[in-house]
């Protein structure tokens, strides 16, 4: 019999073998080609940054040497180290170039005289040098002189290998202005001198609050987003969770970080709950809490303990602790809401926000009387401050319909629907108004009852 | 690198310091301008007049316009600068934030371009 194996690239995924058989074609795919680039790019491009101190430089010297792969592996075989075999291409395909252009002849020597190290053999010490490079990155990524948003931008770019099309989508932003949010803040790395390193001990305090906000904003914009690819989203979530371990590991004792992973777990783990199969939103405290995934919860609590105990007690730490709380209740009516109403207490002391205002409001309710939340909601409205803002209808709606006092509700519940456009709470609000009219529909037969089942209405906690 | 640091101060809080504070704030400029000297960091740097002294000159169709003040009205004015010498944005920054002015006013930290990469541009 004669085999005929043709190696084949498959596009965007890597190649596969296809060998037939008289029985039919046997497939099969070598390696996972789109898993390797996607865990391994944010590596490889930190190094060769280092090497080649320049990003666009290295990003597309790595372009290239990708392609080279994808033509040489399926045939010769995949090399026993990747990541060093792509580094060691690029890098020599980046002296190629500067010799070429003549224009940095200096710079092409000093590249190829200083990185032959890193072409090592895989080893504890490359493994420890690439994490390096990549905690380097990070601090050049989330550095304070460019603007917040390029630096969530260029983090998920450079650090994560998250592509321009992919971040434009999860942000809403067309492609082109965000490729020119990544080129202007590329530039200002290379123009102003920004550098690729770890600050200093006495820096790295401040420092580490910016890298932790931009983690922080990368892992809201998936799991809060009003609007967006819902893949793309989760994918998000998971670079942030990432990247909080990346920070954990390298810079252990750092209980801020370590409060901020906590916390991203805790809430990522509720994430099979949070949409029905029906693509509705599923709040708090209506959630299958059997689809909570226990290890992340139990990873994420433990986290949490480990940054208290080390002093803890900023912005994440107190955010993780009330996520804990609901984490951690085996039901909606175990929920420790007194412990969450002081919490809220102390977020409002410390770093007082809207969102924050209306869910102590609501953890008020659920503590004490609803009446008392309702006042505090009342409050709020009053100061005319937040009128665009959805979530305050969304929740006097739902403590109004608690109280039984439907009418109010479903206005209060067309309030929230007219400003919101997000298609996953819009239908749920729909839903909401329906479920209370067809109670007054029934209520002049029975008599009106406080509703108990359902939610409450919360951005940070459903 | 080299960066041009920019202080900029409110010249009105200026008017309003004493004597003894001002030669206390003269004391301390003369202090840091020894240090970065000593670090080897200092390339050049000097205080400026008050703006009331400024003069903006703008030639237009082969025209000179001369008028009074600063080009632009702000609320803190260019009181004086820096020129160093840095490795990096990051030295740049905590030598930037050891001048005396930028506990009371701000100081803009821009990188110099270098004479090659004008000709380029």
């Amino acid at each position: 019999m004669c085999f005929y194996l043709a190696a084949q690239a498959i596009s965007g995924r890597g190649w596969k073998l296809t060998i037939p058989f008289p029985e039919g074609e046997i497939n099969l795919i070598l390696m996972d080609f789109e898993k390797f680039h996607r865990e391994e790019s944010g590596r490889i491009l930190s190094t060769l940054i280092r090497l080649l101190g320049d990003f666009d430089l290295a990003e597309e010297m790595l372009q290239e040497a990708y392609a080279v792969a994808l033509q040489k592996w399926p045939v010769e075989g995949t090399p026993a180290n990747p990541r060093s075999w792509l580094i060691s291409t690029a890098r020599h395909k980046a002296i190629d170039r500067l010799r070429r252009e003549q224009r940095f002849e200096r710079k092409a020597e000093e590249i190829a005289k200083t990185a032959e190290s890193t072409v090592a053999p895989e080893s504890d010490l490359e493994e420890e040098m690439v994490a390096d490079d990549r905690l380097r990155l990070i601090f050049t990524c989330c550095h304070p002189s460019l603007p917040l948003e390029a630096r969530v931008a260029l983090t998920l770019r450079i650090v994560c290998g998250t592509t321009t099309e992919e971040i434009s989508r999860a942000f809403l932003i067309p492609v082109a202005t965000m490729a020119q949010r990544l080129v202007r803040a590329k530039g200002k790395i290379r123009e102003a001198g920004i550098p690729y390193r770890v600050p200093s001990q006495e820096e790295l305090k401040d420092r580490m609050d910016g890298v932790l906000l931009v983690v922080y904003l990368i892992f809201n914009e998936g799991y809060l987003a009003s609007s967006g690819d819902a893949l793309i989203r989760r994918e998000l979530c998971a670079e942030a969770i990432r990247l909080g371990r990346v920070l954990c590991g390298l810079l252990p004792g750092q209980a801020e970080a370590q409060a901020l992973l906590g916390l991203m777990l805790l809430h990522d783990s509720r994430r099979d709950a949070r949409v029905s199969a029906e693509g509705e939103l599923v709040l708090l405290e209506g959630q299958d809490r059997s689809l909570w995934h226990a290890e992340q919860i139990r990873e994420g609590t433990e986290l949490l303990e480990a940054a208290l105990r080390r002093g803890a007690a900023g912005v994440y730490a107190v955010q993780a602790s009330i996520a804990a709380l609901h984490a951690n209740a085996k039901t909606a009516g175990e929920t420790d809401w007194a412990q969450i109403a002081a919490l809220y207490d102390v977020l409002l002391r410390t770093s007082a926000s809207p969102v924050i205002e209306i869910n102590r409001a609501v953890a008020v309710a659920m503590a004490r009387s609803l009446d008392e939340g309702l006042a505090l909601l009342d409050e709020i409205e009053k100061r005319e401050e937040l009128e665009e803002f959805h979530l305050l209808p969304a929740a006097r709606a739902d403590l109004l319909r608690r109280l039984g006092r439907r009418a109010e509700a479903t206005e209060a519940y067309r309030r929230a629907l007219a400003l919101t456009a997000n298609g996953i709470e819009r239908r749920f609000l729909r839903r909401r108004i329906a479920e209370i009219e067809m109670q007054i529909g029934a209520g002049s037969k029975k008599k009106e009852r406080p509703a108990s089942e359902g939610g409450h209405y919360k951005t940070t906690e459903n | 690198m080299q960066y041009l640091l920019l202080i900029y101060r409110s010249e009105s809080e200026m008017a309003k310091l004493s004597s003894a504070e001002m030669a206390a704030m003269y004391g301390e400029y003369g202090k840091f301008t020894q240090e970065i000297t000593d670090s080897g960091n200092y390339v050049g740097g000097n205080p400026l007049k008050p703006t009331t002294t400024a003069t903006t000159v703008r030639v237009r169709d082969a025209k000179r316009v001369v008028t009074d003040g600063p080009f632009a009205e702000t609320k803190e004015q260019l009181g004086g600068y820096y020129l160093i010498e840095a490795k990096d944005l990051d030295q740049a920054i905590s030598i930037a934030a050891r001048i005396p002015g930028a506990r009371v006013g701000s100081i803009e930290v821009r990188p110099i371009m270098p004479r090659t990469q004008a000709v380029q541009a």
